[in-house]
């Protein structure tokens, strides 16, 4: 077989083994979605990729064999992707799932910064097009380096945020929109700029640009929203996929980088959709703008109770409905929840756990913390599910969380949650709230739930509490 | 000084603009007087009880040449043609119905201020004649029903034998509907209400009827959030109205939808399966009917025995008590018109109440009026486009302006398919593709799997890795570099997010912890974790 038809032979080849793996990432996305076939979506996703690395490799490495650059790619690449595995892996095994939102913005970071490298790539590379096709590539390059830098900053500025190492309250710059604006006004510019006379600096320049704006971007939305932003950053990460897609000629990125460009966004809208948000107004940080005009101060008297009391609570109770939230997470304390709901169960109570679509900080984040505690997932409901039901449950147990559970969004319309759709949980018999103080939630939002008559406080650490009413019982 | 002229209803109508009580009460506010002789006798307020409150008795002609003719039902043409231009009119004009007359009376210079569109908001509930007279309209309805039934409401037991009580649907709690239960239970009949929205059985409750709720059993929507369906919710509805009909003596049905007719909720079959002598009044029959078979305003018999009045004058057939309520309505409204309670008729268009009812005005038509802001946020600026919609806190954008963003959008799709060179427009269309694709795969994703689903997309777009790999190869080191340090990031993600995905997958479970090792292995992985 002579060079040449070896060379086309794995082109081909190539090219057949990533449509598979195409279709493969779409049935894993497909999986994903019914807890049925959840695993073998997974599963899906790992074949599928792994038949489009083997192809790659294969098709980089069979037309030029031998020569020294490919030698010390080879080289390059087990040892990068050998030790890229090993800390992923890692990472895995060792991340707490209350950690998980990090893990997860932080993973996106890295697609992004790739596909900065990437675009790098393809602009210090010689090219051999010339006309209409050099000029296209030199905004391909752009491109891909503009998404890849604006989702890495964005998602490092998100890990800060949800890891408690940078201030979650958004950041306000005056004129932020017209910041927004302008840089993307300018990265246009830049890019016919690049395209009439591809200068070095001019790439480096935008790659700035790229990653100050992913950086306010993200710095101007508030921690409540971070669920949004999560998945958003999630969609863009793909877009940079793509982009680098077409910068490389590459269908398999483009396909795959925009399966999980549109999941991602669509993502982002049903969770805007669930929290009354405009999608647009969100992702370029309008939320919390507005002045509070009733955020003030609660007033009305606050009733505190012990465990003691609230173990009596639940034990002359038929039904109860947890409500987790964020504070949950932090607390560590699904395990004792978890232990409460089947000692209760085991007395003949109804348990149920209501679970806002924007409780915790990443979409479905407490369905994960139960299903970790192995709490039956048939019992974790819905707030449209449960939200009828509230009325006739006896106790309601808020445990950590507060603007998901704020009557002010229901009946307040002067509030800045107002319209947002919430768990009834005032409509119940008695409502005992987890927390560690009076603070307002991450909405900064006073909440009148505290000083209603069927509401009561039960202050400190929602995992000792959970455990002092497990020992009362 | 201004006067105010009532002028006599026509025929059926019975009931009148003002009460001697209701003069007294405009009188206060600065006004003078005069009421056409014999304008009140069908509601049992005579001449002389009007002369004594103060006001003076004109001929018909007189009356309508007054600054402000009080009417009840719309003027007729012959009474719009008597009309001075600069006058106003206030009665129940049904804007919406009645294009025409607005035209007319716009065109004679009439100010016109229509009493039935006044806006629900709290403020403007004390004008609220739709509301008022739907209270009356209800209790009548029961008055009616009674009539025509030919047994007690009440169940006693008598030396005579024991009498059963009866029993009383009311279809729709509005405040008709709320009426009609409260008048019926306090006869002493066993009363059931339904009504779509589910708030308003405490309110049935309290007032002494039975809630009827609609149990619909909740299915998964495609957007992941539980639902009842409304065709599941229609068809438990109409269950429930078959099994109330065959059981009850008495249905009263009030279901209104404004600016529709009225949903059919009884079928003639329901109206065949009760018993002879059951009576039905159906409330909406002026809007089309709740009740198959229903005639507006006539009294039918079906062949199996059942009455169902459609009368669409219940609350005129309570004179008296209407043309007070009507009355104080009115004397409401022109307070709020009279700030300086000096007889001089103020209109403030910067006021909704007062820019709502008044439908014209100068010549023009003015209704329908802006939409009302119902949120207590002030409105960014007024806006211009006037749908009669109720006021949405944000306005959706215009089916106009969203197929013009999809033409542009289009149209920019083909030009850049068009006018590219070769490899460009393939791709486009894979990524359009593509597109569509992830849009759809997901869209009924359950609310659970949101981490993992993410996390899976995580890693699948760590596909970059593949670019990176092609670029390894390079002829130059920097790219070489760049490429590998590419490679490491990604590999990160596709192994962490493949691993991280299968270990939450592997927690996820119904009733009994799933066996495995792998599952095990990773509890005692976070436990450490999650006790340091």
């Amino acid at each position: 077989m002579t060079e040449l038809s070896t060379l086309t032979v794995a082109g081909s080849v190539a090219g057949a083994a990533y449509l598979v793996a195409a279709l493969l990432f779409i049935l894993s996305l497909a999986g994903l979605s019914k807890h049925e076939t959840a695993r073998a979506g997974v599963g899906y996703g790992i074949a599928g990729m792994v038949i489009a690395l083997v192809a790659t490799v294969w098709a980089t490495l069979a037309g030029a064999w031998g020569t020294v650059s490919v030698t010390t790619g080879l080289i390059l690449l087990v040892v990068a992707v050998l030790v890229g595995g090993a800390i992923g892996l890692w990472r895995a095994r060792v991340v707490a799932m209350t950690g998980m939102p990090e893990l997860i913005a932080l993973l996106h970071s890295f697609v992004g910064l790739a596909a900065v490298l990437v675009g790098w790539n393809g602009a210090l590379e010689e090219s051999e097009m010339s006309g209409a096709l050099l000029d296209i590539h030199h905004a391909e390059v752009f491109i891909g380096v503009f998404i890849g830098a604006v989702t890495f900053t964005g998602s490092i500025v998100a890990f800060l945020k949800l890891s408690a190492r940078m201030k979650s309250a958004p950041l306000m710059l005056p004129g932020k929109n017209a910041l927004n604006l302008g840089a993307l006004v300018a990265f246009v510019g830049l890019t016919v700029w690049y395209v009439i006379t591809p200068e070095l600096w001019l790439l480096v320049v935008v790659t700035v640009l790229a990653l100050l704006l992913g950086w306010h971007l993200v710095a101007s939305i508030g921690g409540g929203d971070m669920p949004v932003v999560i998945s958003m950053l999630n969609s863009y990460s793909g877009w940079a996929a793509a982009a680098a897609g077409f910068l490389l000629n590459n269908d398999l990125l483009i396909i795959t980088g925009a399966l999980v460009g549109s999941s991602g966004a669509y993502l982002s809208y049903i969770m805007c959709k669930a929290m009354n948000r405009s999608f647009i107004s969100v992702i370029a940080g309008g939320f919390g703008i507005a002045a509070p005009s009733s955020s003030g101060e609660v007033e009305g008297e606050v009733r505190e109770l012990d465990a003691e009391a609230a173990a009596a609570l639940l034990r002359d109770a038929s039904s109860v409905v947890i409500t987790p939230g964020y504070g949950m997470a932090v607390a560590q304390a699904q395990y004792p929840v978890a232990e409460l709901t089947s000692r209760l169960r085991e007395r003949g109570v109804k348990v149920r756990f209501g679970i806002h679509p924007v409780a915790g900080r990443l979409p479905g984040h407490m369905n994960v913390l139960l299903a970790e505690a192995k709490v039956p997932y048939d019992i974790v409901e819905e707030m449209d599910e449960i939200n009828d039901d509230l009325a006739e449950t006896d106790v309601v147990l808020v445990i950590g969380a507060n603007d998901t559970v704020n009557p002010a969004a229901a009946q307040d319309p002067g509030s800045p949650i107002a319209g947002m759709p919430v768990l009834r949980v005032w409509e119940a018999g008695n409502v005992v709230v987890f927390k560690r103080s009076m603070s307002a939630g991450y909405a900064g939002v006073a909440n009148p739930l505290f000083t209603r008559d069927n509401a009561q406080m039960l202050f400190g650490d929602a995992k000792q509490r959970v455990e002092d009413i497990l020992r009362a019982l | 000084m201004t006067r105010i002229g009532v002028v006599t209803e026509q025929p059926p109508e019975t009931r009148v603009a003002a009460t001697p009580a209701t003069v007294k009460q405009l009188i206060a506010l600065g006004y003078e007087v005069a009421v056409e002789a014999a304008a009140g006798e069908a509601s049992a307020f005579l001449d002389e009880a009007y002369r004594d409150a103060g006001a003076t008795i004109v001929a018909g002609a007189e009356a309508l040449a007054s600054e402000i003719v009080l009417k009840v039902n719309a003027p007729t043409d012959a009474e719009v043609a008597a009309l001075r231009p600069g006058t106003t009119v206030i009665g129940l004009l049904a804007p919406a119905f009645s294009a025409e007359l607005l035209e007319r009376l716009a065109a004679a210079g009439v100010t016109a201020i229509a009493m039935d569109a006044v806006p629900r908001i709290s403020r403007a509930q004390s004008m609220d004649v739709l509301s008022s007279m739907a209270n009356i309209a209800g209790y009548r309805a029961v008055v009616e029903a009674a009539h025509e039934f030919g047994r007690f409401f009440t169940g006693q037991v008598t030396a005579a034998g024991k009498v059963p009580p009866a029993k009383v649907l009311v279809a729709g709690a509005g405040v008709a509907g709320l009426a009609a239960i409260g008048a019926a239970s306090s006869l002493g009949a066993i009363v059931r209400a339904t009504d779509p929205r589910p708030e308003v059985a405490d309110q049935v409750k309290s007032i002494g009827g039975e809630y009827l709720k609609v149990e619909v059993e909740v299915e998964q929507s495609t957007d992941g959030y539980a639902k009842a369906t409304s065709e599941a919710y229609d068809r438990r509805a109409a269950e429930i109205y078959s099994e109330q009909a065959a059981d009850v003596d008495i249905i009263i049905t009030t279901a209104l939808i404004p600016g529709r007719p009225a949903p059919k909720l009884i079928t003639a079959a329901d109206v065949a399966s009760m018993r002879s002598g059951s009576v039905i009044v159906d409330m909406a029959a002026g809007m089309g009917g709740n009740v198959e078979g229903s005639v507006a305003g006539e009294r039918i018999v079906t062949p199996n025995g059942v009455v169902i009045l459609g009368y669409t004058d219940l609350a005129s057939r309570l004179p008296t008590q209407a043309s007070q309520l009507y009355g104080t309505n009115i004397v409401n409204l022109l307070k709020l018109l009279t700030p300086g309670k000096d007889g001089e008729l103020v209109l403030d268009f910067d006021d909704v109440v007062q820019r709502a009812v008044t439908v014209a005005r100068g010549g023009e038509v003015t209704w329908p009026p802006p939409p009302v802001q119902v949120s207590a946020a002030p409105a960014a600026g007024a806006p211009v486009a006037a749908p009669a919609e109720p006021a949405a806190p944000k306005a959706p954008m215009s089916a106009a302006k969203k197929a013009l963003l999809v033409a542009i959008g289009v149209a920019a799709l083909f030009l850049v398919n068009a006018v590219a060179p070769p490899p460009l427009p393939q791709h486009f269309t894979v990524l359009m593709l593509a597109v569509v694709v992830g849009f759809y795969v997901i869209g009924k994703v359950a609310h659970a799997l949101h981490t993992p689903l993410m996390s899976v997309t995580n890693a699948i777009s760590g596909i970059i890795i593949v670019g990176a790999m092609v670029q390894i190869t390079s002829d130059v080191l920097v790219v070489q570099i760049l490429a590998a340090v590419a490679v490491l990031l990604a590999s990160i993600n596709v192994f962490g997010g493949f691993a991280v995905t299968r270990r939450m997958l592997a927690m996820f479970s119904v009733g009994a912890p799933p066996a495995g090792a792998a599952a095990k292995t990773d509890r005692a992985g976070t436990d450490g974790k999650a006790g340091a």
